[in-house]
């Protein structure tokens, strides 16, 4: 109960941090689109190019202007036109550049939010217990859309940076090769300033996201307990809570800025350090007789053409870096330990008879700390087991390791005769109907939720387990009926409805087994008599797991598990129970007390 | 997005404006270096004056110098008073939120608030910093640039400003388009959120009925809908860089023209025409950066409209009466301690009555006991007696004064309570029952020995300092239940009410928390909504509700003689003892 350990689980697995990794990672991503991304790049090369061939048709036309005879009119028009038709074209092509990276980018989004919810779903359940949601919901809401806008644009500024870069070193190189001497200081002295700046500005844009996760869970858990901080009055606490962690995002966020926005202006100012140096080292060269005026100018030009998209690229810097702060959180709950797969030869569970034996089971959440201890129970197909016993029991965590949601750290768990462990998940779950006291209910239609466990159920039985779990009145004096959109958890429903919705749904499901948590504990109890009828009808030669604190909703069941931290200690039906006048016999005393 | 800039603004103009004239500065400075390059290169190496050119070298290196300093100061400016501006507006967002009254809360949903309260303040939060590094040196530019150009030749610069109207229109009428688009993406991400809020909290469910194919089909759905809204809205935008340039290009096409024609007329020269032409690529350059914060603006104007129309929800159940019209009490008799009046009640504003006609009064230190089927407006009740919801008629009262006249807080202050669906937060044990209010631990402690929940607190290590896990998942249902419940009687409240809030204790702990209720919070006016009557037996007034309607009312006894579906409820609980 450690809470650093808590909040550090989605960190714990985590492989050691590293950029060229998550680049690596991210480029991978983007090679599903490989054409697209090949396209893209001709596309930045040819765009490049006729913004090249623009000017240097200006000059000509402007050179037409000049010409010794006299305005050479019909080649201003040519040139003129072709100008024209140049910017139109580079104007389609940036156009088209600008359509295909958001296309690639928002695939890569896309496939990002893909492995990111595909690995949530495996995950194992303790992972949601350890790690707020609003966490979750940063990774694959904000940081994946950070690493979106930084795709999108930057990479096209990077290109094209490429390109020109590449383009006018070779003019530089056709000029000067001396002059060409100031770059080898400058033009690493740039990169290993941006380094430099990368190994400052790295953790505060890992600390930009983390913090608005934080942020981002706060918010979430504050707004899900609203209304009882309203009805606390803790409004001002909470907002003064608010206030705290607002505070460490937006100074997080500032931290990073503070650092990232001075790399813009340090590669400035190398590139203004080498025109200064290039202009001093060009007049000295002109002195000595090496240059002509002409040449040193063009250098320069050739130059500024150089430095400009360094700069810009400089100037995205900081974006790329939170976006690779971003991708390393998007990655790391990519990377999650999920539940242990299916053992390779694990069959799929048929024909389930409905005989579940737990043999010496015992577990624990944490190693050294059972909660249940040497459990032993024998459920033949059929059978309705109740498990009673104090709060905090472990009655909850024996559904888990039924379900196998957790495995047991000794003895065995078997269902018709075979190992769980040899049996996929996928089936084993089948096989059982669960309610839990928890209702859970999706945005969707009451239809939708009735209908959830099992797809091929037609509409009439949906109505009909509606009617048998004493929904159906309820469900149809809702505004559009079964049609109704059930908002935010169910919240135009009370409780017990809920709880009356999730039994029909469970009894829509064919399963053998039936495991009920607390089921109807909301529910009031006629209403929970009258289930009961149906329940027992649907349950009819299942094997039933039933827990409730009410006693009398399982006086008849045909075994009565007692527990007691974590043991069993007391077994058999009602009437023996009574007549041993022993820890159920006092339980069942109390409720009459 | 006006209010961003007129108000939340507003506080930092001074700082801005100061930012704004450093960074412009630090732009001339930079702009500075090549003119002297031009001049070393014109006037300076021809003398071949080595002393000069290394003087105009250091001054060029001074001027790099000055440019980097007021750049990265102006920048560290901006991040700050984004960061300032965009503390404010998270503060006033979070505040408006849990001061939303419960009916705008469910009308808005949850997830909405969440993403708002993140994602939006976030894009109003890059935007402001980038507008502000990004926004200066390429107005600068252009309009350095236009000036340059109107020495160099009037009439050329002409076709030049005749382009601004047409890049103006173009893009402030594509930033109007997208801001709805962008609107779209937002109300979609809305949607990631709440699905990933749902399958959290429910994947135990979801993994027991092997469903998760389906839930990445759900979530691929709502996945697929933000990008398709995010294409729509980028690909908008998309055409503003390019249009932008293409029209400025033609324009240097038509100066060309035009620039042939005054050299015919003789009204110009060449080389003029020559340096227009480059300070007319670096205007463009410089408008096309401007159209590219566009892009960035008009998602975050999308992002403003979406917080501020929170920020500027009116205030909904407000203090109805005011403090003089409030009725004086009647002198000397106490007034009862809660009275319902004839209340009637319906969630929206329509749709089937949830209560109706619920009228009764309740003494200070007395017992009410609720009773009823599933969904027959028990919980309803209690949040109208909270000032959740205001009744459609009647009158709710509390020791006397009309619940509508009192202040929330103050009204709050009275009770004590424990919701049937209440949450536990990630935090200490003791802090989940203090929740932030001034109990002493004594205070604490006491509370949790009469919710039953001592002994198994201080049977952990770390007692009443165990940190809870999310949502309190690191305990039992009942455990959970007993903490909520020591929340609730922390600090003996005037009124206690507990909804349905031990349907997880076993009989045995609730007999003791009902034994613990008599001795030590006799003073304290209680309200039980419970399933089992042994949790109301001993009320002073018991209501039995059907429908939203009282259907029956008195002590256990009365009722159990003359309500039916009581006599019922007692039969199927008593199991063969009822009898």
């Amino acid at each position: 109960m450690n809470k650093s350990n808590n909040t550090s689980g989605a960190q714990s697995a985590r492989k050691p941090r590293n950029a060229k990794g998550t680049i690596l990672r991210l480029f991978q991503t983007m090679l599903h689109e490989r054409a697209l991304f090949v396209l893209a790049l001709g596309l930045t090369l040819a765009g490049n190019l006729l913004g090249l061939v623009g000017p240097s048709l200006a000059g000509e036309a402007i050179d037409a202007i000049g010409a010794p005879g006299g305005i050479a009119w019909n080649v201003i028009a040519r040139k003129c036109a072709l100008m024209l038709a140049c910017y139109a074209g580079s104007a389609l092509l940036s156009y088209l550049l600008s359509l295909l990276m958001i296309h690639i980018s928002r695939g890569v989004v896309y496939r990002m939010r893909e492995q990111a919810f595909d690995r949530l779903m495996r995950l194992p359940v303790g992972f949601y217990d350890r790690n707020p949601s609003g966490d979750i919901i940063s990774r694959i809401s904000y940081d994946v859309d950070t690493v979106n806008t930084s795709l999108s644009n930057d990479i096209v500024q990077i290109l094209s940076t490429v390109v020109t870069v590449v383009g006018s070193l070779g003019f530089m190189v056709a000029i000067s090769p001396k002059l060409l001497l100031v770059f080898c200081v400058t033009v690493p002295l740039s990169f290993y300033a941006a380094r430099r700046r990368a190994t400052v500005t790295k953790p505060l844009f890992r600390a930009r996201s983390r913090k608005l996760g934080e942020l981002n869970s706060l918010v979430e858990e504050q707004l899900s307990g609203l209304t009882t901080l309203r009805a606390y009055c803790r409004e001002d606490a909470t907002i003064d809570k608010f206030d705290a962690i607002n505070e460490e995002a937006v100074e997080a966020y500032y931290r990073s800025e503070y650092e990232g926005s001075v790399v813009g202006p340090l590669v400035n100012f190398i590139n203004n350090l080498s025109l200064a140096l290039v202009s001093v080292f060009g007049a000295l060269l002109f002195c000595a007789g090496q240059m002509t005026i002409g040449s040193i100018s063009s250098f320069i030009l050739y130059s500024r053409k150089f430095s400009g998209p360094i700069n810009e690229a400089a100037n995205v810097f900081a974006e790329l870096q939170s976006a690779l702060a971003a991708a390393e959180r998007v990655f790391a709950l990519i990377d999650e330990p999920i539940e242990p797969e299916d053992a390779p030869d694990a069959r799929a569970l048929t024909q389930v008879e409905g005989h579940v034996e737990l043999d010496h089971v015992t577990f624990g959440y944490e190693e050294n700390q059972p909660i249940l201890r040497d459990f032993c129970v024998d459920a033949k197909p059929g059978r309705l087991i109740a498990v009673v016993g104090p709060t905090g029991a472990g009655k909850t965590t024996l559904i888990s390791l039924l379900m196998r949601f957790y495995d047991a750290q000794q003895g065995c768990i078997r269902v018709d005769g075979s190992d769980v462990h040899g049996l996929t998940r996928d089936s084993l779950r089948a096989a059982y109907a669960m309610v839990l006291q928890d209702t859970w209910l999706f945005h969707g239609t009451v239809y939708e939720n009735l209908a959830y466990g099992n797809d091929r159920a037609t509409r009439e039985q949906v109505v009909a387990a509606a009617k048998a779990a004493h929904a159906d009145s309820f469900i149809r004096r809702l505004p559009q009926g079964y049609d109704t959109l059930l908002t935010d958890d169910g919240a135009n429903i009370s409780k017990g409805q809920k709880q009356l919705l999730t039994i029909a749904r469970a009894m829509l499901l064919d399963s053998r087994m039936v495991i009920l948590d607390e089921a109807t504990s909301n529910v009031d109890t006629r209403v929970e008599k009258l289930i009961q009828k149906a329940m027992r009808r649907l349950m009819a030669g299942k094997t039933c797991f039933v827990i409730a604190h009410r006693l009398s909703t399982i006086e008849s069941a045909d075994e009565i598990l007692v527990v007691n931290h974590g043991e069993i200690v007391e077994h058999g039906t009602h009437q023996e129970l009574m007549e041993k006048q022993g820890f159920y016999y006092n339980m069942y005393r109390a409720q009459f007390e | 997005m006006k209010k961003v800039l007129t108000y939340y603004l507003r506080p930092y103009y001074a700082r801005m404006a100061l930012g704004f004239a450093i960074k412009f500065f630090g732009t001339i400075m930079d702009l500075f270096l090549p003119w002297i390059l031009a001049f070393i290169i014109d006037s300076v190496i021809p003398t071949g004056d080595k002393r000069m050119i290394y003087l105009y070298g250091l001054l060029m290196i001074v001027c790099a110098i000055g440019a980097f300093t007021m750049n990265v100061v102006a920048n560290r400016m901006a991040s700050a008073v984004s960061r300032d501006t965009t503390r404010t507006i998270r503060h006033d967002l979070f505040e408006r939120i849990v001061h939303l009254s419960a009916a705008q809360t469910d009308e808005v949903t949850k997830p909405s608030l969440i993403s708002r309260l993140t994602t939006d303040t976030y894009n109003i939060n890059n935007m402001l910093g980038r507008v502000q590094r990004l926004g200066v040196r390429a107005p600068i530019l252009t309009i350095g640039g236009i000036l340059i150009t109107l020495t160099l030749d009037p009439v050329l610069t002409l076709i030049l400003v005749a382009t601004l109207p047409f890049i103006t229109w173009i893009t402030v009428h594509i930033s109007k388009v997208s801001i709805p688009l962008y609107h779209h993406v937002q109300d979609a991400s809305d949607k990631l959120v709440r699905l990933v809020r749902e399958d959290a909290a429910g994947i135990r469910v979801i993994k027991a009925l092997s469903k998760t194919d389906v839930e990445r089909a759900r979530f691929d759905d709502v996945s697929r809908e933000v990008i398709r809204n995010e294409k729509k809205a980028s690909g908008m935008m998309a055409r503003v860089g390019p249009l932008t340039g293409l029209i400025l290009n033609s324009a240097q096409v038509a100066v060309i023209v035009a620039g042939a024609a005054r050299v015919a007329m003789g009204a110009c020269e060449v080389g003029r025409i020559l340096a227009f032409m480059t300070y007319f690529t670096i205007i463009l350059n410089a408008v096309v950066n401007i159209s590219k914060m566009f892009v960035v603006f008009s998602r975050a104007a999308a992002s403003a409209d979406r917080v501020m129309a929170i920020i500027d929800m009116p205030q909904d159940m407000t203090q109805a009466l005011p403090a003089c019209v409030r009725e004086a009490l009647p002198q000397g008799e106490e007034p009862p301690a809660i009275a319902f009046e004839h209340v009637t009640f319906r969630y929206g504003k329509s749709g089937e009555e949830t209560l109706t006609d619920i009228d009764f009064t309740l003494r200070r230190g007395q017992t009410l006991g609720i009773l009823g089927e599933t969904g027959s407006g028990k919980s309803t009740l209690i949040r109208l007696l909270m000032r959740f919801y205001d009744p459609d008629a009647g009158t709710v009262r509390l020791f006397g004064q009309d619940v509508r006249t009192m202040d929330n807080a103050a009204l709050r202050a009275h009770f004590g309570v424990t919701f049937q669906s209440d949450t536990l937060f990630e935090d200490t044990i003791a802090e989940n029952i203090r929740l932030g209010r001034a109990l002493t631990d004594e205070q604490v402690m006491q509370a949790a020995r009469d919710a039953q929940a001592y002994s198994f607190v201080v049977g952990d290590k770390q007692g009443f300092e165990s940190a809870l896990n999310v949502r309190g998942n690191n305990l039992s249902g009942g455990q959970k239940q007993r903490v909520m419940i020591a929340r609730a009687l922390c600090g003996h409240p005037d009124i206690l009410v507990l909804d349905d809030a031990s349907s997880a204790l076993d009989y045995r702990t609730d007999a003791a928390l009902r034994a613990a209720l008599r001795e030590g919070y006799a003073d304290t006016t209680k309200v039980l909504v419970a399933q089992r009557i042994s949790s109301v037996a001993h009320a002073d007034l018991i209501l039995v509700l059907s429908g939203g309607r009282v259907i029956a009312r008195g002590t256990h006894e009365t009722l159990l003689k003359t309500c039916e579906l009581y006599q019922e409820l007692y039969a199927s609980q008593m199991g063969g003892l009822a009898q």
